[in-house]
């Protein structure tokens, strides 16, 4: 590995900045007019929370997108990246937060892949195994080249991922996300690698939601609050308290918890349950949770990413299967049963990724609607289509979805609209109770607190609501309850009273002292 | 708001499409234009294409890939395929051709002649154990669904020519005698002027229609091709379905070996062999998606005509049949072309903020 020729520049002045830049998706705006420096040499770490707009600048920085307008600036000259490699040209490489290896080839290749190293007569795969071994030894991880990725933990296989961007000879490096697999072991030799690149002159821009981590390794500070600068500051000049602050930002109403009504029944009860890790590891996802909830009461599940959230909604669901413990809908065990028996009884899940999960493309915005309920629409064999339309036509009022009607296609609906379409399908299965993994993804402040208005509505008329979340600012919005997660465990529960930092501390993300 | 724009603008773009878009229309509509075309195109080369029985001749030939072809869109609106109809169609005659020549019972000593109806009901039967096996591989077992037909079209193949060993049944007639005549009527007889064959196309055509726009089980077919994680979560029994289509789709395909064995008073075991890819075919000219969840029986239908259609005008002109086989050709790899451009114009045009939605969600 080398490193581009830096002599003549001042460590810590800009050597890439975006000027102004923003990004505009439909009519969704990532980014609104961001200024953003990467100091020559140096850490500078990226702060915001989920949908921030973090990421979006990274794929602009790195040529994975394109902004809608703004200037990117590589030593002070105007440059424009139209692909990755553009951007890989000029010495900018990227880790990105999703892995993006081929599962079915060796260590080798995917560090190689797409720049294969050629002889007269063909790929010099000696070589690449040589520099592949080279990349392991420094990254302190004993993983024989020749294995195939498949075959690795999530962890080696960010290990890879972050070799393949060391083996270009990258002068400004992008992590995005680069720890959330390790273990601390792994986070350690990762930042005696990142010192040893900033010692050489790479310039580091980080990512991380682990944010005592990134305070270790991080030179400068820059927070992202929906698309735009909200602080920067030296390492330095900075707490952990600065970054909550700034990252969170003033409370934006997302309602409180609805009062007036007494809790019912307990309607859902987890009894010691578990969920195998999908890689086959052995490992538990969710490790001998217990949990109650009553008719009428809002819990919210908060954790980062991987403590579990997602895996305990789905297995409640009967979507994932568990490998122990027992779940209870009205004290009747449902354990055994079929999701759509689950939906029949009452149980209905608002899954995460609405586009892979919740929401049938191919269909109308009222197909969409009636799916999980159009069992009771059939008079005798046939569908009846009236009473069909009327159910549609009362759904969309109720749930406030702005379309042009229920014959609309899916896909003319933005983001909270679709939201509310997979919302307003599982309420009219009518259920007792309803889990929602991460209601507020990809969604506007607007919609976000609709969406949560609706949720307090039904719940004070007697529903169960789970709903988890990644963003403190929404556990301290309508949740009678929130429980904190932590590699598949409860870490904690709170009242409503709760403080955001108590949270945090709970979760693992940052221990404030 | 922000968002009340979305709405205002689609329903613009869909005033647009309701009447100014020309290209859009003709896109729409190519299977009625294609079909129009074939006709006016032949009915000008020969004056015997433009007559009732030549239509009603045509038209009989149709039915049997017309028929193949619903069960296909079935199948194939799941996000499947069946490779397995044209064995089981050849299958299902051998079999009709096997019982109308009497099942000896040694034990008892007795040949049993079972009649017509008996006969042709254990073929559907048949058929339908043939879709059971496919949709249990696909669905219990995980078997692509290519791979699963595949092996099913060989296996259902070979036990039809094990059946015959190798031979045809020639005397499907019955004798009055031992009350098994008929079998000639679903091939010859005719309702109104109209061959019987085509007629059970209409029938099966119609009943199809209404099972996918009326009924639970067609919006459940919809959903699980168009999006199998979202419609199993959203309680579709999508294994059910999944199991059921290939069932269907395997009595369409011994309905239609009965009718053409019917047809041709005779069974043979390779009847049928590759009449799974143009049944394929009227479906994809049809403007269904291979990738599953759109398309409807009457483009299929309309594809079974233009198919047909154009394989008999060329008979009647006189081209040979090497140059029919690249026409039929270049007419899917248009068809497909076709498709391919009006799915991708479809969704993007409304979706500009809905399907790049995802998009901001991963940042941060």
């Amino acid at each position: 590995m080398s490193t581009t020729d830096t002599r003549g520049a001042v460590p810590g002045d800009a050597v890439l900045s975006a000027r102004n830049i923003a990004k505009a998706y439909g009519n969704i705006h990532a980014l609104k007019g961001v200024n953003f420096d990467v100091h020559r040499g140096k850490v500078t770490t990226l702060f915001g929370e989920n949908g921030a707009g973090k990421s979006t600048l990274m794929k602009i920085l790195s040529g994975v997108v394109q902004p809608t307008s703004g200037v990117i600036e590589l030593d002070g000259d105007p440059v424009t990246f139209s692909s990755a490699s553009d951007a890989r040209d000029c010495g900018i490489s990227i880790i990105h937060q999703e892995l993006s290896l081929a599962p079915n080839l060796s260590v080798r290749d995917n560090i190689f892949m797409g720049r294969e190293l050629r002889t007269a007569s063909g790929i010099d795969f000696a070589e690449e195994a040589s520099q592949a071994r080279a990349l392991m030894t420094e990254l302190e991880e004993d993983i024989d080249p020749m294995t195939l990725v498949e075959d690795l933990r999530l962890g080696q296989q960010q290990i890879v991922e972050i070799a393949r961007a060391l083996s270009v000879d990258a002068r400004i490096l992008i992590m995005d996300e680069p720890t959330s697999a390790l273990s601390a072991t792994e986070v350690e030799v990762l930042f005696k690698v990142i010192r040893d690149l900033t010692g050489r002159g790479v310039s580091i821009v980080y990512i991380s939601h682990h944010l005592e981590e990134a305070l270790q390794i991080t030179d400068y500070a820059v927070v992202l609050r929906d698309g735009a600068m909200t602080a920067k500051a030296d390492r330095k000049d900075i707490d952990l308290e600065w970054i909550v602050r700034n990252m969170v930002g003033e409370n934006y109403n997302l309602g409180t918890p609805p009062t007036g009504h007494e809790f019912g029944e307990v309607a859902l009860s987890i009894e010691d349950v578990s969920v195998a890790d999908v890689s086959g590891s052995g490992a538990s996802v969710v490790d001998h949770l217990s949990l109650d909830v009553r008719e009428g009461e809002i819990v919210c599940i908060y954790g980062l990413m991987g403590a579990g959230r997602t895996e305990l909604l789905e297995c409640i669901a009967g979507r994932v299967p568990k490998t122990g413990g027992r779940v209870f809908l009205k004290g009747e065990e449902i354990s055994r049963l079929s999701i759509a028996d689950r939906i029949k009884r009452g149980l209905a899940l608002v899954p995460e990724d609405r586009q892979r999960d919740g929401l049938v493309q191919t269909m109308s915005v009222g197909e969409n609607l009636s799916l999980a309920s159009i069992g009771s629409f059939a008079r005798r064999m046939f569908l009846s289509r009236g009473r069909e339309r009327l159910m549609i036509d009362r759904s969309i009022r109720s749930v406030h979805i702005k379309t042009a009607g229920g014959g609309a296609a899916i896909g003319s609906l933005s983001g909270g609209n679709q939201q509310k379409v997979v919302i307003g399908k599982m309420l009219t299965t009518e259920p007792t109770v309803i889990l929602l993994d991460e209601p507020s993804r990809g969604i506007d402040i607007g919609a976000k607190a609709e969406v949560f208005r609706l949720l307090a509505e039904r719940a004070a008329k007697g529903l169960a609501v789970v709903f988890s979340t990644s963003e403190v600012a929404e556990c301290l919005s309508i949740a009678h309850r929130i429980v904190v997660m932590h590699r598949g465990r409860i870490s904690a529960q709170f009242g409503s009273g709760v403080t955001k930092e108590q949270i945090m501390a709970a979760s693992g993300e940052a221990v404030i002292a | 708001m922000t968002d009340a724009a979305p709405s205002v603008k689609s329903s613009r773009a869909g005033l647009f499409a309701n009447g100014f878009d020309v290209g859009r229309l003709l896109l729409e509509g190519r299977a009625y234009f294609a079909l129009i075309a074939i006709i006016v195109v032949f009915s000008a080369l020969s004056p015997y294409y433009f007559t009732v029985n030549n239509f009603l001749t045509m038209a009989s030939h149709v039915a049997l890939f017309g028929i193949l072809a619903v069960g296909m869109l079935l199948v194939i609106l799941n996000g499947g395929i069946d490779l397995s109809v044209g064995s089981t169609l050849g299958l299902s005659g051998v079999i009709a051709g096997f019982l109308m020549q009497g099942v000896k019972l040694s034990l008892f000593g007795v040949v049993l002649y079972p009649a017509v109806w008996v006969v042709a009901l254990l073929s559907c039967a048949l058929g339908a154990l043939i879709g059971l096996i496919n949709g249990v591989l696909i669905a219990r077992f995980k078997v692509p669904a290519f791979v699963a037909t595949l092996g099913v079209m060989y296996m259902v193949r070979g036990v039809a020519l094990l059946i015959t060993n190798g031979l045809t049944y020639n005397n499907l007639g019955g004798r009055p005698e031992l009350g098994n005549t008929g079998f000639d009527w679903l091939g010859f007889n005719r309702l109104f002027g109209v061959p019987i064959g085509v007629l059970v196309m209409i029938v099966i055509a119609i009943i199809g229609s209404l099972v996918l726009s009326r009924t639970p089980f067609g919006r459940w077919l919809y959903a699980s091709g168009g999006n199998e994680r979202a419609a199993e979560l959203s309680g579709v029994p999508v294994k059910t379905v999944q199991l059921s289509v290939y069932m269907l789709s395997g009595i369409c395909a011994a309905i239609a070996g009965l009718i053409l064995s019917s047809q041709l008073t005779s069974a043979g075991p390779t009847a049928g062999t590759s009449y799974e890819l143009t049944a394929i075919a009227a479906v994809v000219i049809g403007g269904a998606a291979l990738t599953g969840g759109r398309g409807n029986i009457r483009g299929t239908m309309l594809g079974a005509f233009v198919i047909g259609f154009l394989s008999d005008g060329l008979v009647i002109i006189g081209i040979s049949s090497y140059w029919q086989t690249v026409f039929t050709g270049a007419v899917i790899v248009l068809a497909v072309l076709l498709n391919a451009i009006q799915y991708r114009r479809q969704p993007k045009a409304p979706a500009s903020s809905g399907g790049s939605a995802t998009s901001p969600q991963k940042a941060g």
